[in-house]
Formats: C-alpha cells, structure tokens, sequence
C-alpha cells in the first residue's frame, strides 16, 4: 500500500531531505504512525496531545483533513497528503 | 444608479452566471464580481466597515495614521479611505509582491514599509505589530483580527447573495484573512439549511513557506473552522489554469484567487452533477486580473506562466 506523503522543506532533516515519502495507513493517524517508524521525530512534529498541532495543515488529495476526520481521516493506497505550515499567506 | 459619492456606491455587485463553465445546467457556478467596487476588489468592504467602526469607537480623527500588514488591495482599500478622510496610511508589506500594487498604493498616498520575501506575509504581520507597539498612537486596524472585516461580509456579502441566489447550495471563496468566508459563511449557514461553505486555500511555492519554524505559524484570529464546510488546497498551476479558463471560456478578466475559488467551485459543482444533485454555486470573484498582469500569468503557455508564478504572491 502506498500513499505519497509531501513534506515541506522545515521537516526535512526528518526524512533525509526527502520532499515525499510513502507510508501506509487505513487513518492519517496510522499513516502517521507509520512515517515514525522510518522518520524517527516526525510524528511529534505533527501531533500533540491535543490531536493536530495547531500551525500544522494537512490535505488529503488537496482536502483539508480538519474536515474530514482529522486524524481519523480514512486513507488509502494511491491517495496523496501534503503536510503545510499554516501561513498567512498571501496579498491581502 | 446615482450615488451621492464614490463610497456609496461600495457592494451590490453584480452576480453573473457561468454557463459556459457550468458543468450542467442543473449544477451552475455564479460569480460576484466584487471587482465592480470603489478601488476594484472585495477588500472595500472590510476597509469601510473597519474605518467606519474605528470612527464610531473615536479611534481615529483627522490626522491620525492607519497601519496595516497588507501586500495589496486591503491596503489599497484602507489608502483610499484614508485620503478621502484625511489619514495617513502606512502598508508593511513583502517586497515579492506586484508592481502594480505598489504602483496603486503609493498613487493613493500610501507609505509602504516592505518585509523580507522570505518571510511572505507572515513577517508582515510580525512587522507591522511590533511597529504598532512602538507607536502607540497609530492605529492598527488589523484586518487579520478585526471582526468589523467579517462583519461587512455578515452584512452586505451574505444578504446580497441570499437575495439573488435564494436557491444557494454552495458559496466559495479565496481563503486568505478569512473574512469572507467567516461573515458570508455565518449569515448563509443562519439562513439556508445545508449550504456549503467552502475554502479555496492558495498553495505558493516553497519560498514562501520557507524554513520558518512550524510552530510559528499563523492562524488569523477572525478564522472559526466551524462555518466552513470544507477547505481545499489549491496549487498555483491550478488556479492558474481556471483563470484561464475564465478569459478563455467566459470572457471574464479575473484575478488569480478567483481562479482558485472557481477550482474548487468546479469541484462542488462536478461532485453535485455526479450525484444527480442541483447546486447553485456562487463563487467569489474578489478582484480583476489588472493587479497580476506583471506576474506574467496571462501570458505564455500555462507551464511558462507558473514558472514565472513560483516564488510570488498570487492571492
């Protein structure tokens, strides 16, 4: 089972510089889990006691993941998470 | 129509239909043009509202200076009403941002304060506070947290919408100070049940999101997650394409975020259709394309255009 998991350029020293990795999950928390094991620290990054960590977003082929479970998002093989921090963006 | 001034004539913008866009005349997009106000962009709104109630609350008298984290037409906005109303404008913004934006802003007065591109708007907002608490007598009305921004939408936005779209299944909107969505979404999910609020998130390039600390991100104070519906990530190459799409196919000039929200418009829309559902999607066109042409999007094949898009500010 492979999902893509895009990482942005701050969490990269997790994943030896890697822009994408794959995991696999039946949730975004087992995905997650799963990334731990071969990116030891990453998980602690994205998560807290609390569930997400707030300046942490994370899209789920381009869907915000707070509206879709959150951690309980369902994934599956073939689908891609992009993991973001949360800016504000733009020219407003 | 006749207005007494120029800030009279402010909302009431025309709401057209797509149907040439519209993936099937049961499933239709339609788009507010908010470029047809005072300066051109739905930031009108929230820069009257926000001048407007800093007056009530005698915040401001002639003289007094505004200062603003913006890198567009919120400042463009806030300058406007400031030279109508005798303030001195000072806009903190990145310096990767269009030429005409700055052009426009220094032509209405304004002074700008320019913060690193690396740090995108961010470091604006970081910048701008500290320089709001050095000078205590200017006078921040910070459109990131001032409720007077989404409180224009609750009141003008929304109640437009509803008159001229009471079939409304779905209102979508660029995702940026959140205050579309928060007063458009709030007055539409109080009197339409069921109707979707949707985000169209711009995705930049990596410049902008840089090495900045993840815990030192930014979420706007007006942002409450629970009057959206769903939120999208849009890439530049996609809204890019829609804006396109939008010249090409409707004969509509819109700036890029409309692109975005139309992206994900389009996403509703087709997810309706596919279900044997109606929908009636009003989509945000927040402002022209005139502000982006500098940008080099609306020129070239598309692959050229989001070349020339990484690394800037498009929304």
């Amino acid at each position: 089972m492979a999902i893509e998991v895009r990482i942005p350029t701050i969490l990269r020293s997790y994943t030896g510089g890697a822009k994408s990795v794959e995991g696999s999950g039946d949730t975004l928390a087992g995905l997650i889990a799963d990334l731990e094991e071969r990116y030891g620290g990453l998980q602690e990054r994205l998560v807290d006691d609390s569930g997400l960590r707030r300046f942490v977003n994370v899209y789920l082929n381009d869907e915000d993941v707070r509206f879709l479970g959150g951690l309980d998002a369902p994934v599956k093989d073939g689908d891609t998470v992009t993991v973001l921090p949360a800016v504000a963006g733009g020219t407003r | 129509m006749r207005y007494d001034s120029l800030l009279d004539s402010l909302g009431r913008t025309p709401l057209v239909g797509l149907p040439r866009l519209s993936p099937a005349p049961t499933a239709r997009l339609w788009a507010k043009l908010e470029d047809r106000n005072p300066t051109g962009s739905v930031k009108d709104r929230a820069a009257f509202f926000m001048v407007s109630q800093a007056e009530k609350e005698g915040l401001l008298k002639p003289g007094s200076t505004l200062l603003e984290p913006t890198s567009g037409n919120t400042g463009i906005s806030l300058a406007m009403v400031a030279k109508l109303r005798g303030y001195r404008m000072i806009c903190v913004m990145p310096e990767n941002t269009s030429a005409e934006r700055r052009q426009l802003l220094e032509m209405y007065g304004a002074e700008i304060i320019s913060s690193p591109a690396a740090g995108g708007s961010n470091e604006a907002v970081r910048v701008a506070k500290q320089l709001a608490a050095d000078h205590p007598d200017w006078v921040m009305l910070y459109q990131y947290g001032n409720e007077a921004n989404s409180l224009a939408h609750y009141e003008t936005t929304g109640p437009e919408l509803l008159e001229d779209l009471p079939t409304i299944t779905h209102f979508v909107a660029g995702l940026g100070t959140t205050g579309t969505l928060m007063g458009t979404g709030r007055y539409l999910r109080e009197h339409v049940p069921g109707v979707q609020i949707v985000a169209a998130e711009p995705r930049y390039g990596e410049l902008v999101y840089g090495l900045r600390n993840i815990d030192e991100g930014f979420v706007p104070e007006l942002y409450d997650e629970s009057v959206l519906t769903s939120r999208f990530s849009v890439s530049s190459a996609d809204a890019l394409r829609r804006t396109r799409e939008l010249l090409d196919r409707e004969g509509l000039f819109a700036g890029i975020s409309s692109g975005a929200a139309v992206h994900a418009a389009l996403a509703m829309a087709l997810k309706a259709a596919a279900a044997g559902q109606p929908a009636d999607v009003a989509v945000m066109i927040a402002d022209g394309g005139w502000r982006y042409l500098s940008t080099g999007a609306y020129s070239g094949t598309l692959d050229e255009a989001e070349a020339r898009l990484e690394g800037q500010l498009w929304a």
